[in-house]
């Protein structure tokens, strides 16, 4: 029992509860902010996996931006009184929760486990730095990244253009 | 393994010790530095022993001790649980963020080599970024909690502000990341200490003097101090979005803008102001340009450092508190003119020229 598996389990404990909270809060609020905890604890996973660059763009980005436009949506356009529970929604769960608990327990069959060798895979010096992140990004994914940009700039476009004032 | 666990610890509470103390004082020098600029006196009634020591016995013991026995007090109506979450949601991120930054160079102790940070991972600055934008969860869910009009329109406010001057934030800081060339806050530090031209140090703010006005604006604006104090503007909101709280809770709020306002002074000094170098002092002593040197025993030099840090954290929290209580408050409009229209492009074109620059200069 290595402190590393310790430390593993600890935080998948701690991630599982917080995603149950997110389904089962009456509150839509609670169920946002234990999101918010969730991609948290997720960046912390990354830092144990040597990937502290996507540890901290996960916070910044995921947690720190995003669940923020989310909190404003609930605080700002909250529909006020909680839903209550339809039958249906509770089969059609249940049926998709079954699926894919059985496609998860079939990852776990003997011949897939052998598969992969050891604890990790081998990764190189620096791995997981803003170095290789960046060469990589700059020099292999420059046209993904290119386009990703412009579409993020037509996004801004349009929300100014929707948002503005009639003057 | 368990010398170097111990050494860790060591500087997480050393750390933790000196921005909760810096915070305090913060607020003492607030209390009494506001009433000399007010030509007043200031709190002096609260004394031991006859000792009132200029409001230092007042502000440190008697408003702690008041602030932590008073009734606490949920809004009927509030969230009970995310009420008492939002102090802790704010408190955080100004007391994590000091983790990055280097207090010092490095304190050999026999075999030993101890680098004054607590932490030294390889994405320095942006760690500091990711907990800044985690910041504003303590004042929306603070606002939200409350139930109050007022609180909500404050705590929406504050999240606009914060979340505009991040963005100048952070585009500041890249002219420093790419002159200094790494990423790293120790190594941005180590990198002040080359002297142009035979004489000058290469500070940040020697490099880069926009950025660092550019840098300084943002940082006030989101340690949400005046004059882009518009979440708690006292004579609009009542007090903004901690309106609602009193005893202990509003204590919480009210040592996280301090400690705020401690780390945006800290990363300041960094970035901008040498950190913990003292001109010409490197590991052995000092070495003059004229040619001069006075070596120096390693704990006097690093004793030296760690007190030139200190001084300079000193310096801009004062500077922050002076500031305060000069300028009057910005207009929300005026605030997010501010934050996008000014300091964004100023800090596009900074980059630009910074980078013109560097390849024309070849280095």
């Amino acid at each position: 029992m290595s402190v590393e598996l310790i430390i593993f389990f600890f935080l998948s404990a701690l991630l599982i509860t917080c995603s149950l909270l997110v389904i089962f809060q009456r509150n839509a609020i609670h169920s946002a902010l234990a999101l918010v905890a969730a991609l948290f604890i997720v960046a912390i996973l990354f830092l144990t996996l040597n990937a502290p660059m996507l540890a901290v763009l996960q916070i910044l980005v995921y947690a720190g931006a995003i669940m923020v436009i989310f909190l404003f949506v609930i605080m700002l356009l909250s529909p006020g009184t909680p839903e209550r529970g339809r039958p249906l929604w509770w089969g059609f769960g249940s049926l998709a929760a079954a699926l894919l608990a059985l496609e998860f327990f079939a990852f776990f069959l003997p011949s897939q486990v052998t598969k992969g060798q050891g604890m990790g895979a081998q990764v190189a010096e620096g791995f997981g730095s803003p170095k290789m992140l960046a060469e990589s990004l700059f020099t292999d994914f420059v046209l993904p990244f290119e386009i990703a940009s412009i579409l993020l700039l037509v996004a801004i476009i349009g929300t100014v253009v929707l948002a503005k004032r009639e003057f | 393994m368990i010398i170097e666990l111990s050494i860790i610890v060591a500087k997480v509470v050393l750390v933790l010790f000196m921005v909760l103390n810096l915070a305090g004082i913060m607020g003492w020098f607030e209390r009494k530095g506001s009433a000399l600029i007010q030509n007043r006196i200031g709190a002096n009634r609260a004394s031991v022993f006859g000792f009132a020591g200029l409001g230092l016995v007042n502000t440190l013991l008697a408003d702690p001790i008041k602030f932590l026995t008073k009734e606490d007090f949920i809004p009927p109506g509030g969230d009970k649980a995310l009420h008492t979450l939002a102090p802790c949601l704010a408190l955080f991120p100004a007391l994590v963020t000091f983790a990055v930054i280097p207090f010092g160079d490095v304190l050999i102790i026999g075999q030993r080599v101890i680098n004054l940070q607590v932490a030294n991972i390889n994405v320095g600055i942006l760690y500091i970024f990711a907990f800044a934008s985690l910041g504003v969860y303590g004042i929306v869910i603070g606002a939200w909690a409350s139930n109050n009009k007022f609180s909500l329109l404050g705590g929406v406010r504050g999240a606009a502000q914060m979340i505009s001057y991040e963005i100048a934030m952070g585009l500041s800081v890249i002219g420093i990341l790419m002159i200094y060339e790494t990423l790293e806050l120790q190594a941005i530090v180590r990198g002040q200490g080359a002297l142009l031209w035979g004489w000058l140090p290469a500070w940040g703010v020697v490099l880069q003097p926009i950025a660092f006005f550019l840098f300084f604006t943002a940082a006030v604006a989101e340690a949400k101090r005046i004059p882009f104090d518009l979440p708690e503007a006292e004579s609009e909101l009542a007090a903004g979005f901690h309106t609602e709280y009193s005893g202990g809770k509003f204590l919480m709020f009210f040592i996280a803008e301090f400690a705020e306002m401690v780390t945006a002074a800290a990363l300041i000094t960094t970035l901008f102001f040498g950190g913990w170098q003292v001109p010409y002092l490197i590991s052995d002593g000092f070495h003059f340009p004229g040619g001069g040197t006075l070596l120096l025993p390693h704990l006097a030099v690093v004793f030296l450092q760690v007190g030139a840090f200190t001084f300079k954290v000193f310096f801009f929290a004062w500077l922050f508190i002076l500031l305060r209580w000069t300028l009057p408050r910005f207009r929300y409009d005026q605030v997010m003119r501010l934050g996008w229209k000014m300091l964004l492009p100023l800090a596009f074109v900074n980059l630009m020229v910074t980078a013109v620059v560097i390849v024309a200069l070849g280095t």
